[in-house]
């Protein structure tokens, strides 16, 4: 396996964008961010990926306007994926493995208040006896975090601990559009909203893009002193039906991080748009109390479609570049419930690599 | 004032699926009044039923009838309905364990208030007055007073079995305009074809678009265009489609505007279609400006000017 690093990351959020669904207004600004990261220009790039989806925009292959902000002259190597960022990393990743490119950039857009967005994602469900009655995203979480409260494995106070950490964590961060934590007492006064979830249970709706750089071996170590190294990547899916999952759990995340080392990690940045989420995700990847949980803020403070996942990518990546931790690890998730979930390892040195 | 225009649009269509002998059978069984599932390798009975066993991927050939009365497993208010959802005022979605089953089914549950919800509640399905295999042949679940029973289904016609479902999806979306759409279509608002120039490579866009596809540089500098151009390549339209507005056949043309790096599509009328040629010089035609708006109708179409043809090299980088 060739040792393939992020070397590059630069991301916009927002509540609403008073521009067009194919955010090319927003990505060409976010590319010359990367070009000043890297030092190179487009050229330089030798694979390029993008995630999003056609039924955010509202317009069909979205994806291929986007493209404007690439620039095709001389033509480029370029794919995409109706997933998050995070899984178009994967792409761009295994693309580098092949041996054919040393160099990706990989991008994500959405404008997730083009539309209602807890309805349009109706349409990832079994389209059978699920999408026709349209049971929302919010409602959906709902469900599963009752689950879990009657279980008796969390309850309102260990969701609203977890809102009041992001909300405090997301200060310190530029791009968070939902800030400011209060106290955990203040948040459990707040009404309900979709019972048993408060609002602040529910990340915001977001606009935004991001985009990362991976790059394999010397060309990594050119553009940066301490290049993030990918030592594990992995992803698994849990059944499309509700009714046959154990809501409380998460099969899929917990796979995938059995696939990988997660000792030593000091940082975890875990996908989790609905407060009881991160709960889930923390047990299933058996993270101890010694792992800083989303000191970005977490997807609580602004969770861009398609971008959200590939953000926890960056976010981790940039405490390597830094020197802040050694080692640190990315999730991101898709479908309802925590039903489609990518974890991966970064660290400062590609020993103990399980890629 | 926004920086940029925008108008709702909606997205409509219907998706028709093929359902299989699995989830035919239990579509079947609602129009019929029953709720069928499937048995797995487990012994699990899972309504409604999966196609394949999630141990041993073989097919599912067992189905089970089971009760239409269950218990509530996990339950969430829904105070701020969306669209098509089982009801328009508030309500609760709720997973339910039909008598007879082992896992939950998904549907909505009547109640005025999230108080008059509890796990483990008994409730029972209020069927669709009309039931035509879809899962909204269940309305609802609703609760169970204490000592009452499964109420009946209102007989159905039984018919074939169902093969196929339809599923109506319509989105409504606020759609935004990028600035440099925004700024064309103010542009056609006033009687003017505006483009942009890159500052890379030169070329000039119509409309404009927010970076040059060619060398991905923002394009900044707005260029008003002519309203004559040349005829690049074109098609006549002998095919009648649904929504068509003008009898074919009539000719749709990629028209290069004098100045213009790209071609615009439009309508060339004045001519009959047989004269059309590549080469051909036209000239916007505008409507009356009191049926102005943000668009591109307002050219009505293009027209001959009766200048000479085009030199073939003016154009032929533009094909
Ligand atoms: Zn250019």
């Amino acid at each position: 396996m060739r040792d393939v690093a992020v070397v590059g990351f630069a991301q916009r959020q927002m509540l609403g964008f008073d521009g067009s669904p194919t955010c090319v207004e927003l990505l060409v600004p976010v590319f010359k961010e990367l070009y000043e990261q890297t030092g190179w220009t487009r050229k330089d790039v030798g694979f390029w990926c993008s995630g999003s989806s056609d039924y955010l925009a509202g317009r069909s292959f979205s994806f291929v306007q986007a493209v404007d902000a690439i620039g095709v002259i001389p033509p480029v190597n370029e794919s995409h994926v109706e997933m998050d960022l995070a899984w178009a990393m994967y792409e761009a990743w295994i693309k580098i493995q092949t041996g054919e490119v040393d160099t990706a950039l990989v991008y994500a857009f959405g404008k997730s208040s083009a539309g209602v967005l807890r309805r349009t994602l109706a349409l990832q469900l079994e389209p059978y006896t699920m999408t026709p009655l349209w049971p929302d995203t919010v409602s959906l979480a709902g469900l599963q975090a009752r689950a879990g409260i009657d279980a008796g494995l969390w309850d309102e106070r260990a969701m609203a601990e977890v809102a009041n950490r992001s909300l405090t964590d997301a200060e310190k961060n530029e791009y968070a559009v939902r800030k400011g934590g209060s106290s955990v007492e203040e948040l459990l006064a707040r009404p309900m909203y979709a019972d048993p979830l408060r609002k602040h249970d529910c990340s915001p709706v977001t606009d935004g893009v991001a985009a990362l750089v991976l790059a394999a071996g010397d060309r990594a170590r050119e553009v940066r002193e301490r290049p993030a190294w990918l030592t594990g990547i992995s992803h698994y899916v849990d059944p499309m039906g509700m009714g046959v999952r154990d809501l409380t759990r998460s099969p899929s995340a917990q796979r995938a991080g059995a696939a990988l080392d997660l000792g030593g990690v000091e940082v975890a940045e875990l996908h989790a748009p609905f407060s009881h989420q991160e709960l889930i995700l923390r047990a299933e990847l058996g993270l101890g109390a010694d792992v800083a949980i989303n000191p970005s803020g977490g997807a609580l403070a602004s969770n861009p479609m398609f971008s959200g996942g590939g953000i926890r990518v960056g976010e981790a990546a940039q405490r390597i570049w830094s020197g802040e931790a050694d080692k640190t690890l990315a999730h991101a998730t898709s479908g309802p419930a925590l039903q489609q979930n990518l974890v991966c390892t970064l660290e400062a040195s590609t020993e103990g690599a399980r890629i | 004032m926004s920086r940029t225009l925008s108008a709702p649009v909606t997205v409509a269509f219907d998706y028709t699926r093929s359902t299989g002998p699995v989830v035919g059978r239990f579509l079947s069984g609602l129009r019929d009044g029953v709720v069928v599932g499937g048995r797995t390798s487990a012994g699990q009975v899972v309504v409604p039923p999966l196609e394949f066993d999630p141990v041993t991927h073989e097919a599912t050939t067992e189905f089970v009838e089971v009760s239409s009365v269950g218990t509530v497993t996990s339950w969430t208010w829904v105070p701020e309905p969306v669209k098509d959802q089982p009801f328009d005022r508030p309500f609760a979605f709720a997973l339910v364990t039909l008598d007879g089953a082992d896992v939950p089914l998904l549907h909505a549950l009547d109640v005025a208030s999230p108080a008059e919800v509890t796990t483990g509640m008994r409730v029972r399905v209020r069927w669709a007055a009309e039931r035509v295999g879809h899962i909204n042949d269940i309305a609802c679940f609703e609760p169970l007073a204490p000592g009452e029973t499964e109420t009946a289904a209102p007989a159905a016609a039984a018919g074939q079995p169902v093969t196929g479902v339809v599923t109506t999806v319509s989105l409504d979306y606020q759609y935004a305009a990028s600035p440099e759409e925004s700024l064309f279509y103010r542009g056609l608002n006033e009687g003017r074809i505006m483009g942009q120039r890159c500052p890379t490579c030169q070329k000039v866009y119509v409309p404009p678009r927010s970076a040059c596809p060619s060398d991905g540089t923002p394009t900044v500098e707005e260029v008003e265009l002519a309203q004559t151009g040349t005829i690049t390549t074109f098609c006549v339209v002998n095919v009648p489609f649904l929504g068509q507005k003008i009898t074919p056949p009539y000719v749709s043309a990629y028209v290069l505007l004098d100045g213009a790096d790209i071609a615009l599509l439009h309508l060339i009328l004045g001519v009959p279609a047989e004269e059309v040629r590549m080469g051909m010089r036209v000239k916007a035609v505008w409507k009356p400006r009191d049926e102005w708006a943000y668009s591109l109708e307002n050219i009505d179409h293009f027209a001959p000017t009766g200048d000479p043809d085009a030199d073939f090299d003016t154009y032929k980088h533009h094909l």
